[in-house]
């Protein structure tokens, strides 16, 4: 990335793989090479034993009973959350609330936010690159309400065209949801520029933070965004965990999404009185283990730098660029000047559910198919892509066993 | 077992030159074919007259098991009956499922090709869908899916 500080100390990645227990794994008596960390990542060791204890010593509802265990596991539920905190730069903790995940803090704001405030002929802004689960939520809420949905275009690098989404405002936009880092393409987006154009027009933004959070610093604050959510299972941590971000005063407006224990004040059969956020939008006993290992992974990201993984990532990132750019027969999909460490390419004459089948013969693993972004396939006319995805985990020398693996593919498609 | 052992010659060639391309003018039974999480999607179209599958047309944008799968289904079920044509979708379901003893008698000649996809659970519906989509040519429901 451009502007980086020369400071900057590279991250010991042979060091950092040894945390990773599943790194040592063989596939067909093969090293595997894993390259579909925009799915999911993998969890360092320090993580896996965090979970361990939890769930060995500290385990047991919170916010309930007065035993030791109840009021080990609150406050460790409570600690993690202010690790969210510090990782988003969020001003309050209270700003942070505990979902399943990415597309849960989406559902969230779609139904909290918006079947509060949409109404008929309403407009919600979203973008090409978003991944299905930041666009379905608002049609489901847009179908209700009689709200339509406006779509902004992007280039054939895969960057958003800023001035047609400036042109998409009028007195009728009620909303912005846009994704931080395309997970198809990679491509960065501006979402700080974006969020500034919305505020002009006194619009709230969510940004969809999954293929963000795990590759470089967020700040939520000088984002600008109102909401922005991300997945525990992208950044080292648990699967059935991750988080809303809320400016307070936008969700103590909004209704709650989920009706039960936690998220109470007081219920009479005449009149439920809603607890204070975040607790409002945490009903039932929540995935507490894994809230508390989330912030054991954020621990961990943060313990590196995100800085430095963003480096690092970049110059793999840019080195595998060069490399697939002087490949015959391939071609890249999503050429942005800013990227995050995702590579989504076509190997000419080979159905990529045929290299991804192939690849897995030589340990590789990367991900085939729609990357749950069919307008991005059909905006760029391909049925599916290959995507290999980066973790700072990843290697150059990786990359070209992933390069010579392609190779064999296409000699055997020859 | 290594995908590679599956992409043979037979399925390779078969996937650069499929045969019966390109849906019939005057098709009598026609059905689509999709599997949404891998983008497999193919067209087929059938000319029956009376019992017996007279001709038979398919394209789509698929991967190579698909692709050489419908072409060799195509090449396998022209100038068969409907009865014929059904009990091979059966067969070859029932193999590529681990279901079909190979060794015993069947009608599936050398369609058997495609029978190690067994052991790559991921490409099954791959295989299948021409011959789901078959199924539904026949069956006069427009659309096939695996999912």
């Amino acid at each position: 990335m451009s502007g980086r500080d020369p400071l900057l100390k590279p991250i010991d990645v042979a060091a950092l793989r040894r945390d990773f227990p599943i790194l040592d794994l063989k596939v067909k008596d093969k090293p595997l090479i894993f390259m579909d960390n925009a799915a999911s990542s993998q969890m360092p060791r320090q993580v896996i034993e965090r979970w361990v204890k939890y769930r060995s010593a500290q385990h047991a509802n919170i916010h309930r009973a007065v035993h030791y265990l109840s009021e080990t596991a609150t406050a460790e539920y409570e600690a993690a959350r202010r690790k969210v905190q510090a990782f988003l730069n969020a001003r309050e903790e209270r700003e942070c609330v505990f979902t399943s995940g990415t597309t849960d803090g989406i559902n969230l704001v779609a139904h909290g936010y918006g079947r509060k405030f949409f109404g008929a002929g309403d407009e919600i802004i979203l973008t090409t690159l978003e991944h299905h689960s930041n666009i379905v939520p608002w049609q489901m809420v847009a179908e209700e309400k009689g709200a339509k949905i406006r779509v902004v275009p992007v280039n054939d690098r895969g960057e958003l065209l800023v001035d047609e989404y400036r042109r998409l405002f009028n007195k009728n936009t009620k909303f912005v949801a846009m994704t931080h880092v395309s997970n198809a393409l990679g491509t960065i987006n501006p979402v700080k520029e974006m969020v500034a154009i919305a505020h002009e027009h006194g619009v709230p933004v969510l940004v969809d933070g999954a293929q963000a959070a795990p590759h470089l610093k967020v700040d939520v604050q000088d984002i600008g965004c109102d909401f922005y959510a991300f997945s525990g299972h992208k950044v080292c941590g648990p699967t059935g965990i991750g988080v809303l971000y809320g400016r307070a005063e936008l969700l103590e407006k909004m209704q709650p999404f989920k009706g039960g224990g936690d998220m109470i004040l007081s219920v009479t059969f005449e009149k439920t009185t809603y607890a204070p956020i975040p607790a409002k939008f945490e009903a039932g006993t929540p995935p507490i283990g894994e809230a508390i290992t989330l912030g054991a992974a954020l621990d961990y990201l943060t313990g590196i730098g995100l800085e430095r993984i963003a480096a690092h990532e970049t110059d793999l990132l840019d080195y595998a660029t060069d490399r697939f750019n002087r490949l015959p027969g391939v071609r890249l999909i999503g050429t942005a000047e800013k990227k995050a460490a995702v590579l989504s390419f076509a190997v000419e004459g080979v159905h990529p559910h045929d290299v991804g089948s192939l690849l897995n013969d030589d340990g590789v693993a990367i991900r085939t198919g729609h990357h749950c972004a069919q307008p991005v396939m059909q905006r760029f006319k391909v049925p599916a892509t290959c995507r290999a995805s980066f973790a700072f985990y990843n290697t150059t020398d990786e990359v070209d066993a992933l390069v010579a693996s392609i190779g064999r593919v296409q000699k055997l498609f020859a | 077992m290594d995908s590679r052992a599956l992409y043979q010659e037979m399925i390779l060639e078969h996937n650069k030159k499929p045969r019966n391309w390109g849906m019939l003018a005057d098709a009598t039974h026609k059905a689509e074919g999709l599997n949404p999480l891998c983008g497999d999607h193919i067209h087929l179209s059938l000319k029956l007259n009376g019992d017996q599958v007279e001709a038979v047309g398919f394209e789509g944008e698929a991967c190579a098991i698909c692709k050489a799968s419908a072409s060799m289904m195509t090449a396998a079920v022209k100038g068969k009956s409907r009865a014929d044509a059904e009990l091979m979708v059966q067969e070859f379901r029932d193999m590529t499922t681990g279901k079909l003893d190979t060794a015993a008698p069947h009608h599936l000649g050398r369609l058997t090709v495609f029978a190690g996809v067994r052991d790559l659970p991921t490409r099954v519906k791959c295989a299948i869908l021409p011959w789901h989509t078959l199924h539904s040519a026949f069956a006069g429901t427009d659309t096939a899916s695996t999912e």
